[in-house]
């Protein structure tokens, strides 16, 4: 079933335009890599899929599953957070606020989920810290164990990894597929195009030339994602011809 | 000391000083760790070019002059803020030193019906019933906005992208909190004057921030801190003759300051040792 229909969307600040004719979709189940350059306008594309700033033209639909309420967001993690007094557990619950609007407490039902989210993530150990004590990975999935608090459907990421290890950042991307293989639907913004092909289903390329979608296989065959890709593309077809090609031009 | 009851003007600072120093706590901690302390800062210039002109034109009340300009202020500097096209701080610090070079000259040229020392570091004696209802009712507001949106209030100070995102309304947070600080920067000047008053802002925060690691946690005692400093600035002045009380309130705060970040050392000493 598509969750996110998008139609040669126009998107931008000010009236003025940062990027366009962005066309794809998102099916339940989807794991949608998003690259391309700096400043080629992906956290653009994340805002307008958050409703947070207004298209500039083209269409962007939600199927009626997916209300405003059930999205997941992982931000890229602002300096502020760095000092910011709050435990683990006071981070994560602050996840379910987009179903409320007064009061103090939490429900049984959405602590019980948050323990559970808490243990998917792999913080329920550490869930009485400081956060600002926690390193870079840690944080990252407390922000990540928010999120699947906001949500039971779809989670946007924008660059999760960028200040992390390697150590950490390979763990974090197996984190999130093994979510995905429970059914969770993930849009995921990245800089890293070999990790992304390893781990997306489809793959979103944007770039002042041509923007491209498809399949992570078809993305790999394309002239865009071979000019991307320094790796060779481990498929049968292309033992031969394609990526032979590639690296002797690289 | 059980005079201080006796003088009616001391029962109107202790008041207003409370009641300033418990909004100013609770809207610190949130201005504070959104980074917008600045907000603070230069609003309270814009206030005294705001007293300035509203003397100059001879207004009977001139709060009802500095209290909207202020708050228009408060919703400008707010956006700047968030225009990542102009640095911020030094947009404000350019109003804010504009504003106060304004009040300034037109209190010189106007000389004699203004009083540039008072409305610099301020006066217990200025303060009036508008004041007390004021101030009464600003409490009011700002205590039950955080009793009723403490969550709401914790997840967009953390982090305002999220928040947006699943669907609160950031903006309107954001807006509230700035006129709300507007309007116990216009309330609170009387007493703490122009240059003075944003630390009643900015210290409590940072002092509970010394010691508390929870967000409640961190409300509350600066709460407890700030009501403190008020207390005890506005007794020590009423004792010492002669000595403004902002500046005793704000050397309160430094030294509360001071031991807070001792205590914040010992800690750190004491667990070191512990897991040696
Ligand atoms: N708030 C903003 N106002 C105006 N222009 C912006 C804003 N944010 C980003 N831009 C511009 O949009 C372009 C794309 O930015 P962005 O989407 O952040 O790129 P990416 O995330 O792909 O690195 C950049 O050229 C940037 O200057
Ligand atoms: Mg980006």
């Amino acid at each position: 079933m598509s969750l996110i229909n998008v139609e040669n969307l126009k998107l931008g600040y000010d009236g003025k335009c940062v990027v366009e004719g962005i066309t794809f979709t998102v099916n339940e189940g989807d794991y949608l890599c998003i690259v391309g350059e700096n400043g080629s306008g992906k956290t653009t594309l994340i805002k307008g899929l958050l409703g947070l700033i207004g298209k500039l033209g083209g269409t962007l639909e939600y199927a009626d599953v997916l209300s405003k309420n059930h999205i997941g967001y992982l931000s890229q993690r602002s300096e502020h957070m760095a000092d910011f007094p709050a435990s683990v557990r006071e981070i994560v619950m602050s996840g379910f606020l987009n179903n409320r609007s007064f009061g103090f407490r939490y429900s049984a039902f959405e602590k019980q989920t948050a323990e559970k989210v808490m243990a998917q993530v792999g913080i329920s150990s550490i869930q009485k810290k400081n956060f600002s004590s926690l390193s870079g990975g840690q944080q990252q999935r407390v922000l990540l164990a928010r999120a699947l608090c906001a949500t039971k459907k779809l989670i946007l990421l924008d660059e999760p990894t960028s200040a992390l290890d390697p150590i950490a950042t390979s763990e974090f991307y197996s984190l999130v597929k093994s979510l995905n293989k429970n059914g969770i639907t993930v849009i995921m913004v990245s800089h890293d195009v070999t990790a992304a092909v390893r781990n997306a289903s489809h793959i979103l390329c944007l770039s002042q030339a041509e923007n491209f979608y498809g399949t992570t296989h078809e993305f790999m065959h394309s002239e865009t994602g071979r000019r991307m890709l320094v790796s060779d593309c481990p498929c049968d077809d292309c033992q031969h011809l394609s990526c032979k090609e590639v690296r002797f031009n690289a | 000391m059980l005079n201080v009851f006796n003088y009616s003007f001391m029962v109107n600072a202790l008041i207003v000083g409370v009641l300033i120093a418990v909004c100013c706590a609770l809207l610190g901690v949130v201005l504070v760790l959104k980074r917008f302390s600045m907000i603070g800062d230069g609003l309270s210039h814009v206030g005294f070019g705001a007293l300035s002109v509203a003397a100059v034109l001879n207004f009977s009340a001139p709060l009802y002059f500095s209290l909207p300009v202020v708050m228009a202020a408060a919703f400008f500097l707010l956006r700047i803020t968030q225009n990542s096209k102009i640095n911020a701080d030094a947009a404000i610090a350019v109003i804010s030193s504009s504003a106060l070079a304004l009040g300034v000259f037109l209190a010189s040229v106007n000389g004699t019906n203004i009083n540039l020392q008072q409305y610099m570091f301020g006066s217990i004696l200025s303060i009036s019933e508008t004041d007390i209802a004021v101030s009464i009712a600003l409490s009011v507001v700002v205590i039950s906005l955080y009793v009723l949106f403490y969550n709401k209030i914790f997840t967009i100070t953390f982090d305002e992208t999220f928040s947006g995102a699943t669907g609160i309304r950031t903006r309107l947070y954001n807006t509230a909190i700035s006129l709300l600080t507007a309007v116990t920067i216009v309330i609170g000047m009387r007493m703490l004057g122009t240059l003075l008053i944003s630390a009643m802002i900015i210290f409590p925060a940072l002092t509970s921030m010394r010691l508390c690691k929870r967000f409640f946690t961190v409300v509350v005692t600066s709460v407890c801190v700030s009501v403190c400093c008020v207390t005890a600035g506005l007794l020590t002045s009423f004792t010492c003759e002669g000595i403004p009380v902002s500046s005793t309130i704000v050397l309160c705060n430094l030294l509360l300051f001071a031991v807070f970040s001792l205590l914040s050392v010992g800690k750190k000493l004491i667990n070191k040792k512990k897991s040696n």
